[in-house]
């Protein structure tokens, strides 16, 4: 069965299903779209099983040489494959997310989905540096569609921001991958993560890099796309940009930043560390005062995100691994949150908190599952979140006291909008006499958010199945960044021993 | 006299002048025969590049070369010009100006340009110019009852005087100061100890502003805009790709051939002209509504680019010149076979690109085709015309220049709104009134041919490609 080349199948399917679906009609665009992105997750799920955490760093390795620079060279390792899986996860929930909301030009719509799956698929398993670039790229032009044709009123603001914006900041990496390559002759990402560049280089380098992911991330202050972003997009288009989109900026911290520059990371941690203490309070803050509920999360999304870099660049085990749950669990959760603000914007067409309220007595299943949701997003111990969250402090804790501090009331401040809203929405009375006689989900609701339920609650009793995978392989990028890790603050060590006797001599004068 | 260095010019000239003798004798009945005999002259031209025209060397007493590096611009402006012919078959029918010399001006056009590409002495570079530019400026105003048309003639040709004005002065201070009108000869004239004298310089300077003005480089771009709109859209196609690759690659051949020595004179030079014409191309075009005014500034912005791969001055930095050319041609012909396809319901030609709204619900596959080629020429992965960008920058990269591929690569972005906006408008609009259908096969085939080459299958040419670049570049250094 590994004979076969999973990786290749994995990115072609959704393109050839995308490509068929140009050519048919509106159902059997849906069905062709669910069939493809469903058999991609049960690839996903084969790859999991296959995965050997104790084996070699690169494993299901392709490779096809096409002379002229760019390698068709593709490969995973633990972090790749946990992202990976969370994408095959959530494609079939977008797609059956749209099944109802999309009416209009549903095939292209499907395409667009499938494309970008394909491309975002890519960008995890490439491994030759311009193959990873023209999947990171190309995955914009999808996204640009799904929000400029079947987004909200604003759309075409909120479209060409998000593709000018994100464009910008990789450009700049692209000279700085064109760089590297003519310096260390080689386009092998895996042979790049071993290089050691000069430091002059890796200042301007890592400052290349650091502009692409920290868009895609997003940090404070670039940050200002996604708002708009998350807003104009229909449900799915968000549920994929919160659940997948904002990973490549993490995913390439961890892939390139740490690996490749350690010198020049640990040089610009408190750059880190300082736009992203500011991103969860200020984005908290500003959270806390919307009254649209999916800028609402897109705005804890920044936050969270922030959780992310923290930890990533704590350059230890809790703090990397941390982050990588978070990043796990954030795709879950906010894909969750966005669907159910989805759920009830298909039923009133408006995302004013205010239009709502007393969901509770309606819609008690909703308001059990939205609940479960939320608590998640605040990181309550059993879920998710809490996992993440935890290990990223802990590990933020060991190098910078202050850092923690400032990151704790991150969750003081999300618990505080997430129940507000939470507490707005489903508790109370209803303030329109509309959204008092909303019906309760559907069984395609049911059906979409419950595996997400599910995964939450797994995430959160038991993450050793997620933390596995990854395990060896956060060694191995540790291994590579301690020569250049930043001392902790802390600095415990023990004390000389003072003689206990010593306090009982008197005593004996008795 | 040994012609066979020279076939594919004796094939198009002889070709050129019996057609222009069926034209006038047939008369205006002839214009398909004589279309379709261009069309395979052109062909056979490019089939007569194999052998001793791309690998003869010096002849005529070195006033040709006949190298692979001429033989891959030929085939380039050869392939663009049956493009153009074969563009404009069902457009001058429509009107009266129909008639059979179209096809002969093209003809004389792409021998020029031919030229253009293999000469290695100043006399020779000027004919093949100066051909193909008379046979341009008659083109521009090939309908003489347009106004725009003849605006567009009138004004393409006085600049275009004085661009060769300013050509021939910088020839004439060469000559005077080297001695020779000889490629080589002059270059030996720059290696000839101390630094070059100020006659050498100034000649290298005005001969390099009569080169900026044919690939219309900023600061000498400005008939571009109003000859592109003006033009009848077949005239405008040719000349957005055959006299611009002819230009280009006969810029390349002087700066490194004639002016190697002096690289440090011309590079300078080089490298504003490329900045300003990405900077000046992307801003631009931002208020523009006309499509060929939009794809005229479009043009500009390319040229820049190309020039970023040339400013490197190395063997990999003409390289990707030459791919970015090739590549370039493909898009913008398939671009412009697009805008010919833009006729509203009596079948007249409209330029509005808000005529463009909503295409994709209308015709999408004319949509998906507009779309692959504005992506493509924004250079946006996955779509192949990233592909050249990237090799240019790294060619800049490479030659110690990173200053400029940071400029340069921000003018991407900054280029990259113009033509998100007609993706917008074509994807995101509301549906305008569907464009008429129009039945020429051949170009649909070609512009099907041009989408599928830019698109990301396009990946699978690099190999085959870069090997023809690397190899045409590599004979002129």
């Amino acid at each position: 069965m590994t004979d076969l080349p999973l990786l290749t199948i994995l990115i072609a399917l959704p393109l050839l299903a995308a490509f068929a679906c140009l050519f048919v009609s509106a159902g059997a665009a849906r069905w062709i779209a669910l069939a493809a992105t469903l058999a991609n997750l049960a690839i996903g799920i084969i790859l999991w099983i296959a995965y050997d955490p104790a084996g070699a760093q690169w494993q299901f390795v392709e490779s096809l040489a096409l002379r002229g620079g760019i390698a068709w060279v593709l490969g995973i390792d633990g972090i790749a494959l946990v992202l990976i899986l969370l994408s095959v996860f959530l494609m079939p929930i977008c797609i059956g997310a749209s099944w109802r909301a999309i009416d209009r030009r549903v095939p292209e719509y499907m395409a667009a989905f499938l494309l970008m799956e394909s491309l975002m698929l890519g960008v995890f398993a490439a491994q030759d540096l311009f193959l990873f670039y023209v999947f990171f790229e190309g995955g914009l032009i999808p996204m640009y569609m799904i929000i400029g044709i079947w987004g909200g009123a604003e759309r075409i603001k909120a479209s060409y921001k998000f593709f000018l914006y994100t464009l910008l900041g990789s450009v700049l990496m692209l000279i700085a991958m064109i760089y590297m390559v003519s310096e260390a002759g080689t386009t092998s990402i895996p042979a790049l993560m071993a290089h050691d560049f000069p430091m002059d280089a890796q200042k301007w380098l890592w400052l290349a890099f650091f502009a692409s992911f920290a868009v895609k991330m997003p940090m404070w202050p670039v940050h200002t796309w996604l708002p708009d972003a998350h807003v104009q997009a229909p449900t799915a288009g968000s549920v994929i940009l919160a659940g997948v989109l904002l990973k490549l900026g993490g995913y390439g911290f961890i892939r390139f930043s740490l690996p490749m520059f350690p010198e020049a990371s640990a040089m610009y941690v408190p750059l880190v560390f300082v736009l992203s203490g500011i991103a969860i309070v200020y984005t908290s803050l500003v959270a806390l005062v919307q009254r649209d509920m999916k800028k609402l999360i897109a705005y804890s999304s920044v936050a969270h995100m922030a959780f992310v870099t923290f930890g990533l660049f704590a350059f230890n085990r809790q703090g990397i691994e941390g982050a990588m749950i978070v990043m796990l669990s954030h795709g879950l959760v906010s894909g969750a949150l966005f669907l159910v603000v989805g759920v009830i914007y298909d039923r009133l067409h408006t995302r004013e908190i205010a239009a709502y309220g007393g969901l509770s007595n309606n819609m008690p299943g909703y308001a059990l599952l939205f609940m479960l949701f939320s608590m998640a997003a605040v990181g309550l111990p059993g879920t998710s979140g809490f996992v993440g969250e935890f290990l990223a402090l802990l590990g933020t804790y060991r190098v910078s006291s202050w850092a923690a501090i400032v990151a704790t009331t991150g969750i003081i401040l999300g618990a505080a909008y997430m129940l507000w809203l939470y507490w707005r929405i489903c508790f109370g009375v209803a303030r329109t006499p509309e959204a008092a006689v909303m019906r309760d989900l559907s069984s395609r609701e049911w059906l979409l958010l419950a595996p997400i339920a599910a995964g939450v609650l797994w995430m959160g009793i038991y993450p050793e199945s997620f933390l596995r995978p990854i395990r060896a392989d956060v060694g191995r990028l540790l291994e590579r960044v301690e020569r250049a890790a930043p001392p902790g603050d802390a600095q415990l060590a023990r004390g000389a021993a003072r003689p206990a006797a010593g306090t009982h001599a008197p005593e004996a004068a008795h | 006299m040994n012609v066979a260095p020279i076939l594919p010019e004796i094939i198009l000239g002889i070709g050129a002048i019996v057609l222009m003798l069926v034209a006038a004798f047939a008369g205006r009945r002839s214009g398909g025969f004589t279309s379709w005999a261009a069309v395979l002259l052109l062909i056979g031209a490019t089939l007569a590049l194999i052998g001793a025209p791309s690998e003869a060397g010096a002849v005529y007493g070195g006033l040709v070369t006949a190298d692979f590096f001429g033989a891959f611009g030929k085939s380039l402006i050869f392939l663009a010009s049956a493009v153009a012919i074969i563009a404009a078959h069902g457009w001058f029918e429509r009107g009266t100006e129909h008639s059979p010399e179209y096809p002969v001006l093209i003809l004389f056009s792409a021998l020029g340009g031919a030229v253009m590409v293999s000469a290695i002495s100043l006399v020779t570079l000027y004919i093949g110019l100066e051909l193909l530019s008379l046979a341009g400026y008659v083109l521009a105003s090939y309908r003489r009852n347009d106004d725009r048309s003849a605006e567009a003639g009138l004004k393409y040709f006085l600049l275009g005087a004085l661009a060769s004005g300013i050509l021939l002065y910088g020839i004439s201070l060469l000559y005077g100061f080297s001695g020779t009108m000889n490629f080589n000869g002059i270059a030996a004239a720059f290696e000839r100890g101390g630094p070059p004298s100020l006659g050498l310089l100034f000649g290298v300077v005005f001969v390099l502003a009569g080169v900026a003005f044919k690939i219309s480089a900023v600061p000498f771009h400005f008939w571009t805009p109003d000859v592109y709109e003006g033009a009848p859209t077949p005239v405008t196609a040719f000349f957005a790709s055959a006299p611009k690759v002819a230009a280009v690659l006969l810029g390349v051949r002087l700066c490194i051939d004639a002016l190697g020595p002096a690289t440090d004179a011309w590079r300078q030079i080089v490298i504003f002209a490329a900045l300003a014409s990405i900077f000046l191309g992307a801003v631009a075009a931002y208020g523009q509504t006309n499509i060929k005014r939009l794809l005229a500034y479009s043009s500009i912005n390319n040229v820049g680019f190309a020039l970023v791969g040339l400013a490197a001055g190395t063997p990999v930095g003409a390289s990707s010149v030459l791919f970015y050319m090739a590549v370039y041609v493909v898009m913008t012909l398939g671009a412009f076979l697009c805008v010919l396809w833009m006729r509203d319901k009596d079948g007249e030609a409209v330029e509005d690109i808000y005529a463009l709204s909503g295409l994709s619900q209308t015709r999408p596959a004319f949509a998906v085709a507009l779309a692959i080629f504005m992506f493509s020429l924004a250079g946006i992965p996955p779509l192949f015309g990233f592909w050249p960008k990237l090799l240019v920058f790294q060619a800049a990269v490479d030659a110690g220049l990173v200053a400029l591929a940071v400029a340069a690569i921000v003018g991407t972005v900054v280029g990259a709104y113009y033509y998100l906006k007609i993706v917008k408008i074509v994807y995101f609009d509301e549906a305008a009134p569907a464009f008429a259908r129009v039945r020429q096969p051949v170009q649909g085939a070609l512009i099907f041919l041009a989408a599928v080459a830019v698109s990301p299958l396009g990946y699978l040419l690099i190999g085959p490609l870069q090997s023809l670049t690397d190899r045409a570049a590599g004979s002129i250094f």
